[in-house]
């Protein structure tokens, strides 16, 4: 009984290898050898056969004959004189010569089978030599002929030659088969087990992999066969699985944080003018910071929409050929009075033209974004330099009443209230309506947008000389949502690196950020198309 | 927001209220929508401004009323039971129908809005909304489909020519950019009705991405500098919570 049990799960291992595609294969393939393999040796049998019996009839037949033409020139004495010494010479051929009345007058055959000697012609039959007794009897190929005066000559040759020829070969059958079918099982055995073995491991990484660890990979055995080919394929589908659930987890942790806030501020906000409101106007206000609070939500969350669905790619649907310096000409001319109203210079730079294949809106997003990052940071550059130079007289600032660095008074600031530490800042810009001279300190912090053509990639670049991004941030600020804890006061998502990555990479480019000494300059690398 | 509250603050507010309704452009109005209340909210809010909207469920009603009835403007949600928005308009293309359709849609992204365009929509608008903008880019399309396209835009006594690119005010010369051009000639090519931001972007820019700041603003001021400057009689109105509308006041 313990014995049978602990057979089990061997047995059931054994089933589950017989089961394996490998072995079942072996099996046909092992039926299809075994079978060509017996007819080769079936039909080799035969064909020997048939030779060694033609052999003895011919043999036969002229003895015969030979005999008869004795019998003719030297009648009976003389055929049963040849007859005598021939049958009398070892390993002879049978030879009997019977009377008309059939009583045997010479020969070396003890007996036959019955009616043999009366049938004129060829047949097989058991016999008996005159010097055996006992025994086994033979068999023998014998031809019967009669003489003229009603005497009949027998004349044969035994088939154990024969026989043994064909023993030898039907031997030789059965062990090729039996010797093809316990190879072939043991190969089919060995092949499927190492097969199985595979499988089986990469069943169990699935396994693991479907209760939840991503970070599983199936195992490559380094042959480069199917199998590694296959664990290799997987392997990559896995990455991109496991980046995707990671995104996706990122993402619904930062819905989570940065959608939820502005909820709870909307909410807060309902809740306060229900309790507190004083009249219309409470009301009226309240409604309108609702409806501009939902419309940053919503912003949030088509940039979150955005997101995904350039990052699953399905947007390639839509691509065309268009021109990137077009894209960066126009929407630098879409942000440039804004810039200038913040105090800033925006200028482009862009070749002629710059072709790439893609969304063309998607790119212009992108770049907009990025236009709009830097504007948003200069700015902040803005507000710390003359905070620096307010620093100096504060009581001048507080006489003026004027809480510092509020966004609002760097656009409104007249020039005047600068002191003569902060030598005429941007406003002086903003009445101009044009370029502001660049060289000196009273250049306005100026924003490049630039296109060009590096090898085969177009990149569209927007360099700022904002704050900056430290070089251990770079990446990370690719990501949804992060914003530096600088800018956390800012407004906006978040979201807009992030877009303009996934964008870039949509069109099977990348973002770069780099140092523009002072300031981020970020690099949108796309591939450069042919010219439409 | 600062620079929108300093905008807002420097130029004379012009009411919501004042869209075609008022001056008697009713309009008869299909709004095709499955959730009952965002179609009763339309409605409701398309009557309130002195429109005519009747209402259809699903596709399949839609279509029929749409067929058998005559409308300035079908507002067909994209999504609906029985037969998807898209369906509906197509039908109706292929029927020879060519009332102007105005998609509403949940789905936003870019290649949305080509698809609904490509299959006969006039216009796009994705969910959420803001009423004040579907209002705008219905009476757009209602106005569009009565075709204005004369060479010369007057407004009060500012004349763009569109062949000649000249703008005069009064006896004067106004020197605009290309794209101060393109600007004015669009808000003039709809004087009197309101124009949002996103309409301006998409028509003067021909970019459908939200912009995020408020940079269509900043190119108004630069052109109400240009033209309003230094006349009594603005042009340029801001039109709070919506956009912008160029109408002479004075002639009503």
């Amino acid at each position: 009984m313990t014995l049978f049990r602990s057979l089990g799960p061997a047995m059931s291992a054994l089933a589950k290898l017989l089961r394996t595609t490998a072995f079942r294969l072996t099996l046909v393939y092992l039926l299809v050898v075994a079978l060509f393999a017996a007819f080769l040796l079936g039909y080799f049998a035969l064909n020997t056969r048939r030779l060694i019996n033609e052999q003895i009839e011919r043999t036969v037949t002229s003895e015969v004959s030979e005999l008869s033409d004795q019998y003719d020139i030297g009648g009976l004495r003389r055929l049963v004189y040849i007859v005598e010494s021939r049958a009398n010479q070892p390993g002879s051929n049978l030879y009997l010569v019977t009377m008309p009345n059939g009583a045997a007058l010479a020969g070396n055959v003890g007996s036959l089978e019955p009616g043999v000697i009366e049938s004129v012609g060829w047949v097989e039959t058991a016999y008996r030599r005159l010097d055996e007794t006992e025994g086994e009897g033979h068999v023998a190929l014998v031809k019967v002929a009669e003489l003229p005066g009603g005497f009949r000559l027998l004349v044969g040759r035994d088939l154990a030659e024969r026989e043994r020829l064909f023993r030898i070969v039907a031997t030789a059958g059965r062990w090729s088969v039996a010797i093809v079918l316990v190879l072939g099982l043991a190969g089919g055995l060995f092949v499927s087990r190492r097969v199985l073995r595979r499988v089986d491991a990469m069943t169990d990484t699935t396994r693991t992999i479907m209760a939840g660890d991503l970070t599983g990979r199936l195992p490559i055995a380094g042959t480069g066969d199917e199998l590694d080919r296959l664990a290799s394929n997987l392997n990559v589908m896995l990455d991109r699985i496991e980046a995707l659930m990671r995104g996706l987890k990122e993402v619904s942790d930062n819905v989570a944080h940065d959608l939820k806030t502005p909820l709870t501020r909307l909410r807060n906000q309902a809740e306060a003018a229900l309790r507190n409101a004083d009249g219309e106007g409470d009301y009226r206000a309240a409604l309108e910071k609702t409806i501009a609070e939902s419309d940053g939500l919503i912003r949030t969350f088509d940039a979150l929409l955005m997101i995904a669905r350039a990052e699953s790619g399905e947007l390639r649907d839509n691509m065309a050929a268009f021109d990137a310096a077009g894209i960066a000409r126009d929407v630098g001319e879409l942000y440039e009075p804004l810039a200038e109203e913040k105090g800033l210079s925006l200028r482009v730079e862009a070749v002629a033209t710059a072709p790439v294949r893609g969304n063309r809106e998607l790119v212009g997003q992108a770049i907009a974004n990025l236009i709009d990052n830097a504007i948003k940071y200069s700015v902040l550059t803005l507000e710390a330099e003359e905070k620096a130079a307010q620093a100096p007289a504060p009581a001048l600032a507080e006489v003026a009443g004027r809480p510092a660095g509020g966004p609002d008074e760097i656009e409104h600031a007249p020039a005047s209230a600068g002191s003569p530490l902060s030598p005429g800042r941007a406003e002086g810009a903003e009445e101009a309506g044009q370029q502001a001279p660049r060289a000196g300190d009273n250049a306005p912090p100026e924003i490049v947008v630039r296109a060009r053509i590096v090898a085969d990639r177009v990149e569209l670049e927007v360099a700022d000389r904002g704050p900056g991004i430290g070089a251990g941030d770079r990446v990370r600020v690719l990501d949804r949502f992060v914003r530096l804890e600088q800018s956390r006061s800012q407004p906006g998502s978040g979201l807009g690196l992030s877009l303009a990555s996934a964008i870039a990479r949509l069109h099977g480019g990348d973002l770069r950020l780099e140092d523009n000494a002072p300031g981020l300059r970020a690099v949108l690398s796309l591939p450069r198309a042919a010219p439409p | 927001m600062s620079p929108m509250s300093r905008l807002s603050s420097a130029e004379q507010d012009t009411a919501t209220g004042s869209t075609g309704a008022d001056k008697g452009h009713a309009m008869r109005l299909l709004v095709i929508e499955d959730d009952r209340d965002a179609a009763e909210y339309l409605v409701k809010a398309l009557r309130e401004v002195g429109h005519v909207a009747d209402h259809a469920a699903d596709g399949e009603e839609g279509l029929a009323l749409a067929l058998a009835e005559s409308y300035d403007v079908l507002i067909v949600d994209r999504m609906l039971p029985k037969r998807d928005g898209l369906a509906v308009i197509g039908a109706l293309r292929g029927k020879g129908v060519t009332t102007p359709a105005l998609i509403l849609s949940a789905l936003g992204a870019v290649d949305d809005r080509v698809k609904g365009l490509r299959a006969g929509g006039d216009d796009y608008l994705a969910k959420p909304y803001s009423f004040a903008e579907l209002l705008a880019r219905i009476e757009v399309l209602a106005r569009r489909h009565g075709g204005r396209e004369e060479t010369v835009y007057r407004v009060g006594d500012l004349e763009l020519d569109r062949l000649s690119h000249r703008v005069v005010r009064g006896e004067e010369e106004i020197v605009l950019q290309p794209r101060e051009f393109r600007l004015l000639e669009y808000l003039m090519k709809h004087a009197g009705q309101v124009v949002t931001r996103t309409m301006l972007l998409e028509n003067v820019w021909d970019y459908h991405f939200d912009p995020q700041t408020n940079v269509i603003d900043v190119h108004v001021s630069r052109l109400r500098a240009k033209i309003d400057k230094g006349f009594s009689q603005p042009l340029l109105h801001t039109v709070r919570g919506a956009g912008y509308m160029i109408r002479d006041t004075v002639a009503g």
